[in-house]
């Protein structure tokens, strides 16, 4: 018999949730533990087999010196290194500190801040090491994700759309927000994957997917400050879970007073 | 003297990562620390300055497992804040929404991440291939847990219907409907689960705890109710700080939180369930009586039956919500921000989770205060390991190692919510 491919799960500065995404596939769990090995999963498993992996996934932002090196040794018992979810693709909420002084930031929650070794900004997997796949998301969609591993292991390219949240708007038959309703929607320079959730659920889109390919954000801001919509609030939209997330950040940059 | 390290390099199956150091000499612990070095994720900070409807979406970003938990502590807080009342259903809606997230932690933990200790597998996979019928039972009733959260909250993990005043859209009656089915097994599910798990080994060790939980006029707590505790505390929500303090230690990115006149205490489903037995549904407490549990349990391993009793619980009341849904006129209440200071707790899958906002009068969070139930248990945790290690310490090396992570998990700690690293040494001078 073939040897299985061997899937590993790495763990950065994040929420847990898009690795996470992998055990919630309870129906299609103990199929793909079938398909390969799991070697390295310690949410999962206190199982370790030795690298090089076939398939690494990584979670999470780079945040800390220590997290700086570690990312290079996954990156060198990788064979494919997949990145999931918006920390580890953009950089996550905690980019937020990117924006500001992260000293500042330290000594607000913590009382010892000596304590605390933390980099001055989140930062995204791609921008330290070689990234052959990025899953966007906040979270990850569970089902884009067996897309991506299935495809893989098929020796394909993953097909997972970079399209707007629009299209998938249109494809369910919702009604605009943007046009009928007026709430400030994300929608138009948001990458798709939800299947067009917060729309469907009466609520603009906020963006969790991240910045769709060629998104006109400038066009979409115009379109606020037209309308009424205040800069702060306009900056606050883009300065979420895909702050720094290029397309997002220089929009919102434009909008700090 | 005979000298012996124990070390586990990184403790699996635990929400994040952590790490743990007993030290022992001639036979007696001598120290004991949990090290977190989850990194930081300055939330606290990062919340200054944004608009109090922002805090729910924000704040579940802390934890990808208990996300509705943060979701509910912060609409809480911030409906304390600016005084509004939501209404009866809309509030029954947002228990069913926590009877997801408990039925799916709590089976995310009793099979997927505590099982495998008492049973002796490194994880449910491998477990399955000897026990598939219990792994796939877990599997089926996570996922009615994650279905009913899909329901109500849109998402699983990091749900988007969730808003300060209510929801963003009220699920019909028809759809509800379709829960029952997977509930009224999941129910039968889960009082198999609280006899088999009766059924397990467990240590003898018991230890005279102080719980905290909320307790609540006439409910098993969730979203409401006063902080109890088995030694005397009897307060409001909004006296929180009055009692507890958090430090901060050297080997930690995660506060300690502890009772500021009598120090260390436990949270989460042992304390839920010693302050409110009489809480419990009927069904409940019969099952849990069969299964071996008195009104009262001090034994932490025990804790993986009074989980599955709460899943049992946490079915059986969502089925009651749902039968008892009449969708209201409205999904939310208009909001008037005005200045003002907000506190919320509720009881995450893992105890009670603290919030506090300050607000100016547009509605701008000024500062913001967040206890996790992870960071109130942790000097619990290294006191449990200091006691079972000086209690069995004669045990084989390989043996209490894996103990002591089976001690641990009895917390089913959530580093990245407290923030990651668990790493294991037990370290013989």
């Amino acid at each position: 018999m073939a040897k299985k491919p061997r899937l590993a799960v790495w763990k950065f500065s994040s929420c847990d949730g898009c690795q996470l995404s992998l055990l919630d596939c309870e129906d299609e769990l103990l199929t793909i533990a079938g398909a390969v090995d799991i070697a390295y999963f310690p949410e999962a498993t206190r199982a370790v087999l030795k690298g090089p992996y076939d398939v690494s996934l990584v979670e999470g932002s780079i945040t800390t010196p220590h997290d700086e090196q570690r990312i290079h040794a996954v990156r060198r018992q990788s064979k494919i290194l997949v990145v999931i979810g918006a920390c580890a693709t953009a950089g996550g909420i905690q980019a937020l500190r990117n924006f500001q002084n992260v000293k500042e930031f330290t000594s607000i929650v913590y009382a010892s801040p000596q304590f605390i070794e933390t980099l001055a900004k989140s930062t995204p997997i791609s921008d330290h090491v070689t990234v052959d796949f990025e899953l966007r998301g906040c979270p990850i969609n569970k089902y884009q994700l067996i897309e991506v591993i299935s495809s893989l292991l098929n020796h394909r390219r993953p097909n997972i759309p970079r399209y707007s949240v629009c299209v998938e708007c249109k494809r369910r038959g919702i009604v605009c927000g943007l046009v009928a309703v007026g709430p400030p929607c994300l929608g138009p320079v948001t990458q798709g994957g939800c299947n067009a959730l917060c729309p469907s659920y009466h609520r603009g889109c906020f963006g969790c997917y991240g910045p769709k390919e060629t998104p006109n954000t400038r066009s979409l801001s115009e379109s606020w400050i037209r309308d009424g919509m205040e800069r702060h609030d306009i900056l606050r939209l883009f300065r979420t879970f895909n702050a720094y997330a290029d397309a997002f950040r220089k929009e919102s940059d434009i909008h700090e007073q | 003297m005979s000298s012996k390290t124990i070390k586990v390099d990184y403790l699996a199956r635990v929400e994040g990562e952590g790490g743990m150091t007993v030290k022992t000499k001639d036979g007696a612990v001598t120290d004991v620390q949990l090290n977190i070095f989850e990194p930081p994720r300055f939330f606290e900070a990062l919340l200054r300055g944004r608009r109090y409807a922002e805090a729910p979406d924000i704040t579940a970003r802390i934890c990808g497992i208990c996300p509705v938990a943060y979701q509910m502590s912060a609409v809480h807080a911030m409906e304390s804040a600016l005084d509004v009342q939501v209404d009866d259903q809309v509030r029954a809606l947002r228990r069913l929404l926590y009877c997801g997230e408990w039925i799916e932690s709590h089976a995310l933990h009793i099979f997927l991440l505590h099982a495998p200790d008492f049973l002796g597998y490194d994880d449910a996979i491998r477990m399955a291939k000897d026990h598939p019928d219990i792994v796939q039972r877990g599997l089926k009733l996570k996922k009615t847990g994650n279905d009913l959260m899909a329901l109500v909250g849109g998402r699983e993990i990091h749900p988007i219907n969730v808003k300060v005043g209510g929801f963003y859209k009220l699920p019909s009656r028809e759809e509800l409907n379709e829960l029952i089915d997977p509930l009224v097994w999941a129910l039968k599910a889960a009082m198999e689960t609280v006899q088999w798990t009766g059924s397990l080994t467990f240590p003898d060790f018991e230890r005279d705890y102080e719980y905290v939980a909320l307790r609540h006029a006439d409910e098993y707590p969730m979203n409401q109710g006063r902080l109890v505790s088995n030694k005397g505390l009897d307060i409001p929500v909004s006296e929180y700080e009055h009692h507890f303090i958090e430090e901060h230690v050297p080997y930690s990115n995660a506060l300690h939180s502890t009772l500021k006149t009598r120090g260390a205490y436990l949270v989460g489903p042992l304390a839920r369930y010693n302050l409110n037995f009489d809480r419990l549904s009927m069904r409940a407490q019969d099952a849990a009586r069969s299964a071996g549990l008195g009104a009262t349990c001090a034994n932490p391993f025990k804790g993986i039956i009074v989980r599955a009793v709460e899943t049992l619980y946490a079915c059986e009341e969502a089925l009651r919500i749902i039968d008892d849904y009449t969708k209201p006129d409205t999904a939310s209440i208009p909001i008037k921000p005005k200045a003002a200071t907000g506190f919320g707790c509720t009881e995450a899958p893992r105890g009670i989770l603290y919030h506090r906002y300050r607000l100016d009068d547009r509605g701008m969070i000024l500062d913001a205060k967040i206890v996790p139930p992870t960071s109130q248990n942790q000097k619990t945790i290294e006191r449990d390991l200091r006691e079972y290690v000086t209690r069995f310490i004669e045990l084989p090396t390989d043996i209490l190692t894996k103990q002591c992570e089976q001690a641990v998990r009895n917390y089913d700690p959530c580093i990245s919510c407290a923030t990651h690293f668990l790493n294991i040494t037990v370290q013989q001078e």
